[in-house]
């Protein structure tokens, strides 16, 4: 009993600390890809190709005013980024990285909770991250963050249920919740090859889920400065976007677990081919910013309500018939 | 069974550990010289003017309860979906069935104009 709290203590542990390297050199992708992509050089001066850059913007961001406005409601204000983090990293506890491994004598998962409801739990868990959104929109108690919180989270919450939707079929082929289960029967072939109308709307709903183009809305600069975050400064700024980084590695974890075959990959270990799979997926969310303009919120909605949803629905039915015909 | 669900908590433990220590430490660190101009909420460099927190559209009240409906759906669906194998034409008439009556409602909506935001 203790030498299980204790395994799952030091596997947290070093599962926080990659996710934080993750996230700090997912930004730094994001500024050179997105650099390349507009034919500039990007940051390049900190350290072998920036290499060092995120630790330079975390150290100067620590450093910086701390400002609360004096309109602001304090205690939501401060809680909200928290709760921005808290919910884009509490995903990652249920996602396998691996197959088993031997270390020091013992058999340890590479994923931390197997739990017979994983799906469950990442869509429950996801959820709370609209929380964190509006309430820093309304704790700010200034005009353009309400505006941008109110978008985002009639955005989340429609484009929400696309992705609630489209992994019913990948369900109904698994027999599981599970998300090892789930890993486990794609060992043969990918879900992305039995599911590719639900492979797609799951990543168009993702890409709306985490607000990254062509779904910014809630930050929409040319109309709305940030969106939600104008009025945060200093770390707690800092923190939305560990969220939303937070947030794009998680989805990426999440497609690749659902539709992309998780581990499983011929050669090379498992966990590399995991996290080959999200970083590819990662340089798909950055190569759409840097290709796509913004929808128009009137597009948006209309396209997650009249397009995305029926197509989601239709997709469980095909399935079911596809699969009440061959079993 | 339970014992499963121990390292979400210890998980879920860290990272709101995490959030609050570098919110805290941000809060300690950054140095701090308020101003009245500093501290007004933004608009564009003008004065501000008026509550921010006014009346909001009833689009998105709409919006948050056709969604609702459609999350009830969903949490019957995944049920469904885990052993539909075992059921089958059954099991997808039940839901057809099912989806059709929400589905009806979801057109009466659509032809309302819930989802069209140009006015």
């Amino acid at each position: 009993m203790l030498e299980y709290v204790l395994i799952t203590v030091i596997k947290s542990l070093v599962i926080l600390l990659a996710l934080l390297l993750m996230i700090a050199y997912a930004t730094l992708m994001e500024r050179r890809v997105i650099a390349h992509l507009q034919v500039r050089v990007g940051p390049n001066r900190v350290g072998p190709w920036g290499l060092f850059q995120p630790f330079a913007d975390g150290i100067k961001l620590f450093f910086k005013e701390d400002v609360v406005p004096s309109q602001a409601d304090r205690a939501v204000f401060f809680l909200a980024p928290g709760i921005s983090l808290a919910a884009a990293f509490a995903t990652f506890a249920v996602i396998p990285f691996g197959n088993e491994i031997q270390l020091f004598g013992r058999r340890i998962a590479l994923q931390l909770a197997d739990i017979n409801i994983g799906l469950l739990y990442v869509f429950a868990i996801s959820s709370l991250g609209v929380y964190g959104l509006i309430m820093g929109a309304w704790a700010s108690n200034s005009k353009y963050p309400i505006l941008g919180g109110l978008r985002s989270a009639a955005q989340m919450v429609s484009y929400e249920l696309c992705l609630v939707f489209s992994v019913i079929g990948v369900l109904m082929i698994s027999r599981s919740v599970s998300l090892s289960d789930v890993v486990a029967s794609q060992s043969r072939l990918w879900f992305l090859i039995l599911q590719p109308v639900g492979f797609l709307i799951f990543l168009i709903a993702s890409f709306a889920e985490v607000n990254r183009l062509p779904f910014d809305l809630p930050e929409a600069e040319n109309e709305l400065v940030a969106g939600f975050h104008t009025e945060y400064g200093s770390m707690k700024f800092a923190m939305f976007f560990l969220g939303e980084y937070g947030n794009m590695i998680a989805v990426s974890a999440m497609v690749t677990t659902l539709y992309l075959g998780g581990w499983h990959g011929p050669f090379l270990p498992p966990v590399v081919w995991f996290l080959g799979k999200v970083a590819a997926l990662m340089f798909l969310f950055i190569w759409v910013r840097g290709t796509l303009p913004r929808f128009r919120y009137d597009q948006l909605m209309k396209f997650g309500w009249k397009v995305l949803l029926p197509v989601s629905l239709a997709n469980i039915i095909v399935t079911g018939l596809i699969l009440a015909l061959i079993d | 069974m339970l014992l499963e669900y121990i390292p979400i908590l210890v998980w879920i433990c860290l990272t709101t550990g995490v959030a609050a220590a570098i919110l805290l430490f941000s809060h300690l660190i950054g140095r701090k010289r308020p101003s009245d101009e500093k501290l007004s909420p933004y608009e564009c460099g003008i004065v501000p003017t008026g509550d921010a927190r006014t009346r909001i559209p009833i689009k998105f009240y709409m919006v948050a309860m056709v969604f609702l409906i459609f999350d009830i759906e969903a949490a019957f669906l995944y049920p469904w979906a885990v052993v539909y194998r075992n059921m089958l034409f059954v099991g997808l008439i039940e839901m057809g069935l099912f989806m059709l009556i929400l589905l009806a409602g979801f057109v009466y909506i659509w032809k309302k104009g819930v989802f069209d935001w140009e006015d």
